[in-house]
């Protein structure tokens, strides 16, 4: 089939048109996708927020250097495509003024967003006026977070609970690998080095509930190393800070008491691991469980904290988690169902 | 091509065949084309391998929670993706190109050491073997490609995935210094009469900005990969924290490897566009003193970014603040070159080839992955979008949509050069229009991902609102990707079989190495042209108008 060239030269068009409005809407759509929940443009303090002010400004010179450069790419495609006109254009090989200025220009934008930077960079050390911030330290293992709160004596796991309003210091450290701490609404990440003491300074506003994870690949179970961070409003943060004081509940239904007998005897091996406060044990290998039946998740975020999820997490850790350090304790249906009625009894 | 094997007849006790000769000329040679022909070959098979691992990976991420992988195989996969590509896929292809087109573009017979330049293909095509052969064992390396101690120290590491980790591209590395020294010399010391230093090829000028870079960075890797070895198997504690060691030291000496990597990786490609892009705009190269200065410029600022990889690791806000000015820095001359590029085109009349295809995509994705370096060069919202899928985008808008488009671009131009038979266009269009946008839909996505917030380097994730539908949407773009790559090698294997014959000069290029046949005959160049300007076959093509008139 021949077609004229004025005709191939509008279907070209047509396609080309076509094209772009495909290549626009591929582009758009993951943008439209992640504008339903994005946590980093949800900033819940003045250290987030600084991100996010200074993420626009720079966001708009990029997308202008993209726009002028994609655009004088494309106009030359289409101004100076070969048409077959004979012999060779002018032979041109540079023009200095004109290098200079596109040297010169992008060094005055760097200097300007430099100055933003470091401005940001300050506002997010800060640290809280008056010096008044709630001491925490965050220890990361192998792959759960430890919570410890010196000034109040709690200790807990892979939820931390935060009153808002109110600075958190945070002190990072490790018990194995590098982890990295990660909740893009309360603002920057810090890693977990060891053998380094990091701090940050943390802050919710509001009252909610904010999801984060561990953003260094620390091995294994690297993806499930997930942060969930609590604000409180301060009245239900005394509450929470009372009940975590208090020691582990006494066991009600003959199930619960069975389940701490298993707990604590060697055949169940659980204590060699974990601490339940009031009773006998201290070790710190895995995570303290005084309170667990209060947190929402297991194992670091893999599974909603049910009875049933309990109750598969009890049969084989490594099924649900494979590689943690938990080892599959081949434990009795029975025994799961009592250690589940025991664990979940401790609010 | 006559090559004749010489001295050896008498070690031979029967007769030769056809086939053994063919194969020792390969295998014993130590001639700088057949070298870069099996660099290229190596890096090709290593490609697909670390091809295919990526295929895994997006197949087990295109839905929440699945299980196609166990976590300790996810882990080995993308490990061994990123080993792989870097220094087994994008950089031997890069050494291809310049130990095939470095010797014939300055117009000498050989590299400076032949034999040693044999040397270093086998230390490279030993190197990756013994890197994958750790798959074999039952163990691959599983510590991400910067082996972030002390996750890579005994106690965490107990299999020997990690000591196949260090040996492995320890052996590549040892090649590649070798081959850097070699490209000095013979930049250095064998050019054509009459060409200066200032008159060199672009694609010759930053390989040698290449080679310098891979002198500096190469020997901190190999010394840091030893010390862990040390830490590993005797007894050392360089990296050890538990006995006084330092994990931030091992990042130190990673990086400072590690980001002159990115332009080692990516220096020579800018070669190969600033070569192609004036061909087939049919103009000399706009302000090469800018593109050369902006180069050197790129050496030496690229020594001092490193510790921009590290904005997360609490190094305080002084030192971020140095490495984020350093690394606005180098966004300058790199920025420059763009401009120079696209200024090539404006007032050319340009063809449309499939390898000026692929210049113009390296072009427009090179762009954006240079624009999101200097995000993240912006320390706060690297601290929020480091170790996510942002930066995974970043880096491969920079090495896939930057360094292999570029190859690309380079195969369909360089191909005839060396097989004497042009790649079929047609095929080649489908391949530009398959990897454009099977790659844009694999990795734009990422940028978003990265932003609300997954992590890299996770073998799973919770179905949180958008993850699972982005991420299915990249694994179908993967797909694409994998239908390009196999457009191109049955483009390969087609053409050079029945491929068009090309001719000595089938461009109307400019420079040394389309004046000598195609192939070219072993010594190179019968005949020498006088070089008195950049563009040599210009001034021989047109006596009326010639190059050094104009001073250039």
């Amino acid at each position: 089939m021949r077609v004229g060239r004025k005709g191939l030269m509008h279907r070209r068009r047509r396609w080309g048109a076509i094209a772009l409005i495909v290549a626009a809407g591929l582009l758009a759509w993951p943008a439209t996708v992640g504008a339903e929940a994005n946590p980093m443009f949800d900033p819940q303090s003045g250290r987030a927020r600084a991100v996010v002010d200074l993420t626009w400004v720079v966001l708009f010179f990029v997308a202008l250097v993209f726009i002028i450069a994609e655009g004088l790419l494309i106009f030359a495609l289409v101004r100076y495509r070969h048409r077959g006109e004979a012999g060779e254009p002018r032979q041109t090989f540079g023009n200095r003024r004109l290098e200079i200025t596109w040297t010169a220009i992008p060094i005055v934008i760097l200097i300007f967003v430099f100055i933003l930077t470091v401005r940001a960079m300050r506002v997010i050390a800060a640290p809280p006026a008056g010096g008044d911030a709630l001491n925490v330290t965050l220890i990361g293992h192998q792959w759960w977070w430890e919570y410890r709160y010196p000034d109040l004596g709690i200790v807990t796991a892979n939820e931390l609970h935060i009153p808002a309003g109110k600075t958190v210091h945070l002190q990072l450290e490790s018990a194995d690998v590098i982890h990295d701490f990660w909740v893009p609404q309360l603002g920057r990440k810090m890693d977990v080095v060891p053998g380094k003491i990091n701090s940050i300074y943390v802050q919710s506003d509001n009252p909610g509930v904010f999801d984060g994870a561990c953003a260094e690949y620390c091995g294994t179970q690297h993806a499930w190393m997930r942060i969930k961070v609590i604000a409180d409003s301060p009245a239900d943060f005394d509450q929470w800070v009372q009940a975590q004081k208090a020691t582990g509940a006494q066991p009600a239904s003959p199930d619960a008491l069975a389940g701490r007998g298993i707990f604590l005897s060697s055949a169940g091996n659980c204590a060699s691991c974990h601490t339940i406060n009031g009773t006998a044990n201290l070790a710190n290998v895995g995570p303290d469980l005084t309170h667990v039946g209060s947190r929402t998740t297991i194992g670091a975020g893999v599974l909603t904290n049910t009875s049933d999820n309990m109750a598969r997490w009890l049969t084989n850790p490594q099924q649900v988690k494979p590689g943690n350090l938990m080892p599959d304790l081949r434990l009795t249906p029975d025994e799961v169902r009592a250690l589940t009625a025991y664990l979940e009894s401790l609010k | 091509m006559t090559v004749e094997l010489t001295g050896q007849e008498g070690l031979r006790p029967r007769a030769r065949t056809p086939g053994d000769v063919l194969l020792l000329r390969w295998l014993a040679t130590v001639d700088h084309k057949q070298i870069g022909i099996m660099y290229l070959m190596g890096a090709v098979f290593f490609f697909l391998i670390g091809g295919v691992e990526a295929l895994l990976i997006r197949i087990q991420l295109a839905q929440p929670n699945a299980t196609v992988l166990s976590p300790e195989v996810y882990n080995q996969i993308f490990t061994m993706h990123g080993t792989t590509m870097i220094f087994l896929a994008v950089m031997p292809l890069l050494a291809g190109f310049v130990n095939y087109f470095v010797p014939l573009m300055i117009g000498a017979n050989d590299m400076a050491f032949p034999r040693l330049n044999a040397f270093s293909l086998w230390l490279f095509i030993f190197g990756g073997l013994l890197l994958n052969f750790s798959f074999l064992t039952g163990h691959a390396p599983d510590i991400g490609w910067f082996a972030y101690a002390p996750l890579t120290e005994q106690p965490y590491a107990l299999s020997n995935g990690v000591n196949y980790w260090i040996l492995g591209p320890l052996v590549a590395s040892v090649g590649t210094i070798l081959t850097a020294l070699n490209v000095i010399v013979t930049i250095l010391t064998m050019r054509a009469p009459g060409m200066t230093l200032t008159k060199v090829p672009l694609f010759v000028w930053m390989s040698l900005g290449q080679a310098i870079l891979i002198i500096y960075a190469f020997p901190p890797l190999t010394a840091s990969q030893a010390m862990l070895l040390l830490d590993r198997e005797l007894g050392a504690h360089f990296f050890d924290p538990a006995a006084g060691g330092s994990p931030v030291l091992w990042q130190h000496l990673f990086w400072f490897f590690g980001h002159p990597e990115v332009y080692i990786m990516i220096l020579p490609a800018w070669g190969m566009i600033s070569e192609l892009i004036p061909v087939f705009s049919r103009k000399p190269i706009f302000g090469y003193p800018f593109v050369a200065a902006s180069t050197v410029a790129i050496v030496f600022l690229s020594m001092t970014v490193w510790a921009h990889h590290m904005f997360a690791v609490g190094m305080g806000d002084l030192a971020d603040g140095f490495f984020a000015a350093a690394s606005f820095s180098i966004a300058v001359p790199t920025g420059v070159k763009v401009w120079n590029w696209i200024f090539t085109m404006i007032g050319g009349r340009l063809r449309f080839t499939t390898s000026m295809l692929f210049a113009i995509g390296f072009i427009a994705m090179f762009v954006m992955g240079g624009l999101t370096g200097v995000m993240v060069a912006v320390v706060p919202f690297d601290q929020q979008v480091t170790d996510t899928y942002f930066l995974v985008a970043h880096f491969h808008y920079v090495l896939f949509g930057g360094s292999l488009l570029a190859i690309l671009a380079g195969a369909y131009y360089w191909f005839p050069k060396m097989t004497g038979r042009l790649l079929d266009e047609r095929l080649g269009k489908w391949h530009f229009w398959t990897t454009l946008i099977g790659f844009n839909m694999t990795f734009f996505p990422m940028h978003i991902l990265g932003i609300i917030g997954m992590p890299r380097r996770v073998y799973t994730y919770p179905n949180l609102p958008g993850w699972g539908e982005i991420n299915l949407f990249e694994t179908l773009g993967t797909f694409l990707l994998t239908i390009s790559v196999l457009i191109f090698l049955w483009n390969l294997w087609h053409s050079l079989r029945n491929g068009e014959v090309a001719g000595d000069d089938p461009w109307d290029a400019w420079t040394l190495e389309w004046a000598t046949t195609s192939p070219p005959p072993p010594h190179n160049f019968d005949h020498v042209p006088p070089v008195r300007s950049r563009r040599p076959l210009w001034d021989l093509k047109h006596p009326e108008d010639p190059d050094w008139r104009h001073g250039e």
